[in-house]
């Protein structure tokens, strides 16, 4: 089984229209929609949510009055600074670490497991689909994605499908490291845009840091051939193969208005046959045909 | 000399679990007598981070000496290395069964994890 | 006045509406890149840079000659970043969230704390402003310890404008959090509307006014518009779609600077957001 995630550091590159474009090309293959803080997969693919799972990832403290002696311990205590001096507990600020529950000597703090989201398994019509959704200022956005990314591959080994192409949140931290590990190799979408090569590069060195290989695809290329130059030296330079340019091209906004992928809307545009060449090209890329170890297939 | 092994179920017949950190029992067994005490998971198995490692200082805990498992990942390697505790990694089958291959001797012993960390 | 600045889905101009913003203000204005996964306001201003500081959380260390092996740490821990052993205490760092709870129980005094490095901020200044950037070190994870080290600085004298990372977790609220007015950068497509809508709800729970620019106006639909009339939030501005906009910004320069037009309209943002934050403070 091979995992694609398709990142950018940067965000707004074209990431969800590309995954969704590529789900119009791929073969036997399980979607999973990585980007839990805001996710836009399913606005295109239109999933069924056939299953709803709540997502149980922290506790909160939450102070007793009736129990509590208003000693400042839990203030003393709290790193997070998250006890207000009226000894309650801003839940914004609460990390969860459960420290001033032990350490209260009343015992006035409980710790409710608190419900950070909800995931879903779905059916699209091109493939099983999993997918979250975080609460609103909910953290542990990393266990999530850990999660139903576990939970896509589950289903790839249950429904025998051989590929998961996930669509990855923007930035480096938490939720996109939880979204690389144990992928076959990761796709950049890039832009030639000052910002877009330099959030390229730092995915670039995430994933060089995490040992995945990575490709690079230029989005919009057309805008700025200086810098789309400049994305292919860097990524020569970082041995990241470049798979392929796209035009800037209005059609990825007009197929999204229609809850279309590309190809569903206008399969004979520029960017439908230049997305079309780098689905191709990543196919054939040795990084992407490596043999597996055949034990991982059962984790 | 006790071995831990990581099993889905809680008596030696049940299939040994390929995870380790997040697997549904622990059973540590001595492989003289063949008693065992089976140690519920559970609580590491929904655990999202550092379930190996807290595996791994159980093991340890109840004095065993070497681990049959699956898969073991860093965290829990470097553990498990630190105790003192040998692991024999890629075992699948019945607990009894991959028990009574141990005691027949030439088991190799995992240098290292044989899989990624986990998040 | 703290005006943050965000979005929901990434990519819709937030960097665009900060930077144009700080420079078109005609007061003291401090500038903060609080995006610190991918920092790239220093890519459009580039400032010159004369103080970098790391950002450094705390870490347990266990002076094996005190510790008795209790284990107390290890249950504390919530993270699963300590694994007592019978001769050994090992630590994790990657899983420590820097709670302290093994600091604060342990009976002996065996743990101690050792500095960590998240990533680093730094101190410059271009064209009058104060910026301020920070950057998460690659691997690392903790990024709200990072916005709140930049925001530690701010300056209640100057007018502080935060340019926060997408979406709606912590990051984006340690980033949110306590401003007093919060400008919604969008576009007019599914996605962005989508996205909106879930930044709506965020700051809602924050209660902070917020009002909202739309960015590439003509790109897609009129959807964005229908929502902020139903929800009554203002449309401060509009920026139409315009390649040439987006050239100047592919080449990280700035939009006042190469289409002058726009200096005004982004003083009459300001002034639209000055309006509505003094008409809060006036009501209180």
């Amino acid at each position: 089984m091979r995992e694609l995630v398709i990142l950018s550091g940067k965000g707004g590159t074209g990431k969800t229209s590309i995954t969704a474009a590529f789900a119009s090309l791929a073969q036997n293959m399980v979607l999973c929609d990585a980007d839990v803080d805001a996710a836009d997969l399913h606005l295109i693919l239109k999933p069924d949510f056939k299953k709803t799972i709540e997502f149980k990832g922290g506790h909160e403290a939450v102070i007793n009055k009736e129990l509590c002696t208003q000693c400042g311990r839990c203030i003393e205590v709290c790193r997070f600074g998250a006890v207000k001096d009226s000894f309650e507990i801003d839940p914004i600020d609460c990390e969860g670490c459960g420290v001033c529950v032990d350490l209260c000597p009343e015992k006035a703090i409980d710790f409710p497991e608190t419900i950070c989201g909800q995931w879903y398994i779905s059916n699209t019509r091109f493939g099983p689909m999993v997918h979250a959704r975080l609460g609103i200022a909910q953290e542990n956005s990393g266990k999530l994605v850990a999660l139903i990314r576990g939970e896509a591959k589950k289903l790839a080994i249950k429904n025998n499908l051989d590929l998961i192409l996930t669509d990855g949140p923007p930035g480096i931290g938490c939720p996109v490291i939880a979204s690389i590990g144990q992928a076959t190799a990761i796709l950049i979408v890039s832009e030639p845009t000052v910002s877009g090569i330099h959030d390229m590069e730092r995915v670039g060195q995430l994933s060089k840091h995490f040992n995945i290989p990575a490709m690079v695809c230029i989005n919009k290329y057309d805008l700025n051939p200086k810098q789309t130059e400049k994305i292919m030296a860097i990524a020569q330079k970082a041995s990241m193969p470049v798979v392929g340019r796209i035009s800037f091209d209005q059609t990825f906004t007009e197929a999204m208005i229609q809850a279309q992928t590309i190809f569903e809307y206008n399969h004979q545009s520029q960017a439908s046959m230049e997305v079309r060449q780098i689905w191709d090209n990543i196919l054939s890329l040795p990084s992407f045909n490596a043999p597996v170890n055949p034990i991982l297939k059962h984790l | 000399m006790k071995i831990a092994v990581s099993a889905q179920g809680k008596t030696l017949d049940s299939s040994l679990d390929p995870r380790f950190g997040r697997a549904a029992y622990i059973l540590v067994v001595d492989t003289e007598t063949l008693e065992f005490e089976a140690f519920d998971n559970g609580n590491n198995k929904n655990a999202f981070k550092g379930a190996g490692i807290q595996a791994a200082a159980m093991v340890s805990d109840k004095n065993a000496e070497v681990l049959l498992t699956g898969f073991c990942g860093p965290n829990a390697f470097q553990t498990l290395d630190a105790a003192g505790v040998k692991v024999v990694s890629d075992q699948s089958g019945r607990v009894i069964d991959v028990i009574q291959k141990f005691k027949q001797g030439g088991a190799v012993y995992a240098e290292g994890a044989n899989k990624d960390g986990h998040w | 006045m703290i005006i943050s600045i965000a979005s929901g889905k990434g990519g819709t101009g937030k960097t665009t509406v900060a930077t144009n913003l700080a420079l078109s203000i005609e007061s003291c204005v401090q500038l903060f890149d609080c995006d610190v996964e991918e920092p790239n306001v220093h890519l459009f201003l580039n400032p010159v840079i004369h103080k970098k500081e790391p950002v450094i959380a705390p870490v347990p260390r266990i002076d094996l000659e005190k510790c008795t092996f209790c284990k107390k740490c290890m249950n504390i821990c919530r993270y699963g970043a300590l694994a007592v052993l019978k001769k050994d205490v090992l630590v994790f760092e990657n899983l420590c969230h820097s709670c302290g709870g093994c600091f604060e129980i342990c009976p002996e005094n065996a743990v101690m704390e050792k500095d960590r490095s998240l990533g680093d901020i730094e101190h410059g200044s271009v064209k009058g402003i104060a910026f301020i950037q920070g950057r998460l070190s690659i691997g690392q994870v903790m990024v709200p310890p990072i916005i709140k080290k930049i925001r530690s600085y701010t300056d209640p004298n100057l007018i502080t404008i935060i340019d926060a990372p997408p979406g709606t977790s912590c990051p984006v609220i340690a980033a949110m959090n306590k401003a007093d007015f919060i400008l919604l950068v969008t576009e007019p497509t599914p996605f962005g509307l989508h996205d909106l809508k879930l930044a709506v709800e965020t700051v809602k729970i924050l209660g902070i006014p917020c009002g909202l620019v739309i960015n590439r106006v003509g790109i897609g639909n009129d959807e964005v518009n229908r929502y902020a009339e139903k929800e009554n939030i203002p449309v401060l501005m509009e920026i139409p779609f315009d390649k040439k906009i987006a050239q100047i910004y592919s080449r990280g320069e700035m939009i006042i600077e190469k289409m002058p037009e726009y200096k005004t309209k982004f003083q009459n943002l300001f002034k639209k957001i000055a309006q509505i934050v003094g008409k809060k403070e006036g009501g209180k």
